[in-house]
């Protein structure tokens, strides 16, 4: 091909672009948005809202089950229901890599350090969905000698989708107000509730506190389950 | 049984077994077998039962195991009286499972001490666990007794009579860090450690996995359960019999199989007070009954696909519709997509959903299309070549070794072992309708995933045939509950020990009534937890990948092993 027909094509080229531009808006710019946006082309928005947007449209999803409730869970998941309809249906295996937990069942003492464990694997910024009754107060089993109270003794929760079981289509519409909270931008502050990590020395020196203490080094730090203080 | 001795076993096949008559079995026999070893006899409601001294348990459990037949030993139920703590074994014989006979050991308050079982059934191991770590009986000679179900550093025993609930539990948090965080290389070898769980896609829930590995094989490997324990005995003792009780089942076994375990409280409770239930109630039972034994099987074959192919999307998603099929069945029947609270004692909730021709015509809608879906099945999995290399002849159970680890269910049948409760102890309609129990003899994973899928479909024979029934039952005969008092008081000191066929298996209930409307023992013989101690014995010398497969194909629900 010599330069000189190249360059006739890009000649013409360049004359019919210049043609449409004179022509008004290409078609292809004519999107529903464009016309909610007025004549300007542009959306001005500001960087965190735009971030909150796309965080609420796309969210990856721990995969995590517990008790009864992750039935349900799956059952969210898989097909009739299907949660990736609305952007919020990859599980992903690892905490690393998602950045909502749903938390679908009961929590038990000795569950309860390691659901804490994989929650601070999870990167910021993290959101909780918490799924049934018993992750509100325990639930049925709420007078459990081994029972911890509710999800909120151990993480904080952005959503609760109350039932025993909450059916899928419960569980949709706890996502869903969730990712309209995230694209606001509301979600709870991340802190971490009454189950913190304590300093021994803040213990009450009761009986088996003083008991233990002739084992434990001042400096350890413990954690206490006191069913006795739990709402 | 050991397993050193499985001629022993044969040969005690082959004699004259002590105590077996016609009629079921006659314990002044097995009482003159055991001669100076018994120091007493009760009668409970399911059998009578020997007392013995706790320094000679082994002694009289091999004698009733080789001289008596009595190969399954189902439960070990430990409580704590007034005045003393009391172990109860319940044997069983595989070939008939309404042999029973109870064996009591109490030991005194102060030292409760009691020779351990393991060396004669495998299964006591982590039963004696359970019952050190709940109630706090030692086991003498026990190879390992820890606790199995609480955090290592719990205090206190809480089944017990004197446990203060409102006692602080402090852990530290040196027993929560990083197991992972040093190197557990050891020394001489090149082993390594490795923690799978308790959050794991592969473990079903919270399970965990202590493993040992050497280059890609399992060189040792032990669950740690306890995760999910959530005090269901303690709440079934809080409950009154005739209402509060029957919506714990249900979340035992959460796989949608909560019917079969509503019928597994129901039918020893009714036992226990003498409730007959009406023969309509009955069908209706069993037809709701095999709805979940199908969507039980259905999650476990797709689960099972999840973790062998790791794919989320074809079968997982195939079975899952299937299933979402009988839920609606269910949800039709019952009200309730997943936790049904539908039996009750003597009884039904309410009787089938009018208009009554429509909910047939659905149903058998379902079974038409049901041979089609298996065949799909059958295509996606059992004919895959991928999934047979995966499957076949890995993770290969003995039939004498799962029987000394008291497995039953698809994990028993798959070994050959010919046992189901529902045609060898009967209850319901069962005995009435026609269909077979599925056994295979591969001993493998394949075997025990195809017994599933067979059993899908047996199911749907019987619900056919439940349907047909239905359909004829003549309106004025339609009663779905008998008369009932208003409180159950049963008897003081009964004691009962039954069980139904769930969907993983024998699950059974013992209940001791000390004349309230509340038990005052009640223990659930869960078949996962018993089947999950076969694990070890499946993987080890296996390698990685075989492991998670075996674990799949136990289909263990972890509300059910922990309780
Ligand atoms: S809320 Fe109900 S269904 Fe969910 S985990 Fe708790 S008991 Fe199970």
């Amino acid at each position: 091909m010599s330069s000189q027909e190249r360059s006739a094509d890009t000649e013409a080229a360049v004359q019919s672009t210049q043609e449409d531009r004179m022509q008004g808006a290409d078609d292809r710019f004519n999107s529903k948005l464009r016309e909610a946006f007025g004549s300007s082309p542009f959306i001005l928005t500001k960087f965190d809202q735009f971030m909150n947007w796309v965080r609420g449209s796309s969210m990856f999803m721990l995969q995590f089950g517990i008790a009864c409730c992750s039935i349900e869970m799956m059952a969210t998941y898989a097909i009739k229901h299907d949660l990736d309809r609305f952007g919020a249906g990859i599980p992903r295996a690892s905490p690393r890599q998602a950045d909502v937990i749903i938390v679908p069942g009961t929590i038990v003492s000795k569950f309860a350090p390691r659901m804490k464990r994989v929650y601070d694997q999870m990167p910021e910024p993290k959101f909780v969905v918490s799924m049934g009754s018993c992750t509100i107060s325990g639930g049925p089993f709420q007078k459990g000698y081994n029972v911890v109270k509710g999800a909120e003794e151990v993480i904080p929760c952005d959503i609760h989708v109350p039932g025993c079981p909450p059916r899928p289509e419960a569980l949709i519409y706890g996502v869903a107000k969730l990712q309209e909270r995230i694209a606001n931008g509301e979600s709870s502050p991340v802190t971490v509730k009454p189950y913190e990590l304590k300093q021994f020395g803040d213990l009450e020196q009761d009986e088996l506190v003083d008991h233990l203490a002739q084992d434990i080094d001042e400096e350890t730090l413990v954690m206490r389950y006191n069913w006795a203080d739990s709402p | 049984m050991s397993l050193e001795d499985p001629q022993d076993q044969r040969g005690a096949q082959d004699r004259e077994l002590v105590g077996v008559t016609e009629e079921g079995v006659d314990y002044d026999a097995l009482e003159d077998l055991l001669g100076e070893k018994v120091i007493g006899r009760e009668s409970h409601v399911n059998a009578e039962a020997f007392v013995i001294r706790p320094d000679e348990v082994q002694d009289t459990l091999f004698a009733l195991r080789d001289e008596a037949g009595f190969d399954h030993c189902s439960c070990l139920t430990a409580q704590e009286y007034e005045d003393r703590y009391e172990s109860i074994y319940h044997l069983k014989k595989y070939d008939d499972p309404t042999q029973e006979v109870g064996v009591v050991v109490p030991t005194s308050k102060r030292a409760p001490r009691s020779q351990t079982a393991e060396p004669v059934y495998r299964t006591a191991d982590w039963h004696e666990r359970e019952a050190y770590d709940l109630i706090g009986i030692d086991y003498d000679e026990h190879p390992d007794l820890r606790r199995i179900l609480l955090p290592e550093t719990w205090q206190g025993h809480p089944m017990g009579m004197d446990y203060n609930q409102d006692q602080p539990q402090v852990v530290t948090f040196e027993s929560h860090t990083n197991p992972l965080a040093e190197d557990h290389k050891g020394e001489e070898s090149d082993t390594m450690f490795i923690n799978i769980g308790p959050h794991h896609p592969a473990t079903h829930g919270v399970l965990h996995l202590k493993t040992v590995l050497d280059g890609e094989q399992v060189a040792d490997v032990k669950p740690d359960i306890g995760y999910l324990h959530r005090c269901e005995e303690q709440m079934a003792q809080q409950g009154k019999y005739r209402k509060e009780i029957m919506p714990y089942p249900d979340r035992w076994d959460y796989s949608s199989a909560g019917i079969l375990n509503e019928w597994a409280y129901a039918r020893a409770a009714e036992d226990l007070a003498d409730i007959d239930v009406p023969e309509y109630a009955q069908v209706v039972r069993t037809m709701s009954a095999e709805l979940s034994r199908m969507a039980g099987h259905m999650l476990a074959v797709g689960t099972f696909a999840l973790d062998v192919y790791g794919d989320f999307t074809a079968i997982f998603q195939y079975a899952f519709r299937d299933r979402e099929k009988i839920l609606n069945l269910l949800e039709d029947l019952t009200g309730q997509r997943l936790m049904f609270n539908y039996l009750r004692l003597g009884g039904l909730a309410w009787d089938l959903p009018e208009p009554r021709e429509e909910y047939f015509d659905t149903v058998r809608d379902f079974l038409d299309e049901l041979p089609q879906n298996v065949e799909e099945y059958h295509d996606l999995i059992s004919s895959n070549e991928i999934f047979q290399i995966r499957c076949v002849d890995t993770g290969v159970l003995e039939p004498d070794v799962a029987k000394s680890y008291g497995a039953t269910g698809p994990v028993a049948r798959g070994s050959g072992i010919d046992y189901d409760l529902r045609r060898d102890d009967p209850y319901g309609y069962y005995p009435e309708l026609d269909w077979d129990v599925i056994t295979e003899d591969g001993c493998d994973n394949y075997a025990r995933v195809l017994c599933r899928l067979q059993e899908v479909e047996q199911s749907a024979r019987i619900i056919e045939q439940c349907v047909d029934l239905l359909e004829d039952w003549p309106e004025e005969d339609r009663e779905i509950q008998s008369n009932v008092p208003r409180t159950l008081r049963p008897d003081e000191d009964a004691e009962i020990y039954r069980a139904v066929e769930a969907a993983k298996g024998e699950l059974g209930i013992y209940i001791r009534s000390d004349g309230t409307d509340k038990p005052a023992r009640f223990k659930i013989r869960s078949p996962c937890f018993s089947n999950l101690q076969t694990l070890p014995e499946l993987s080890e010398g296996e390698y990685i990948p075989d492991l998670v497969a075996s674990l799949g194909s136990l289909d263990i629900i972890l509300g059910e092993v922990d309780r």
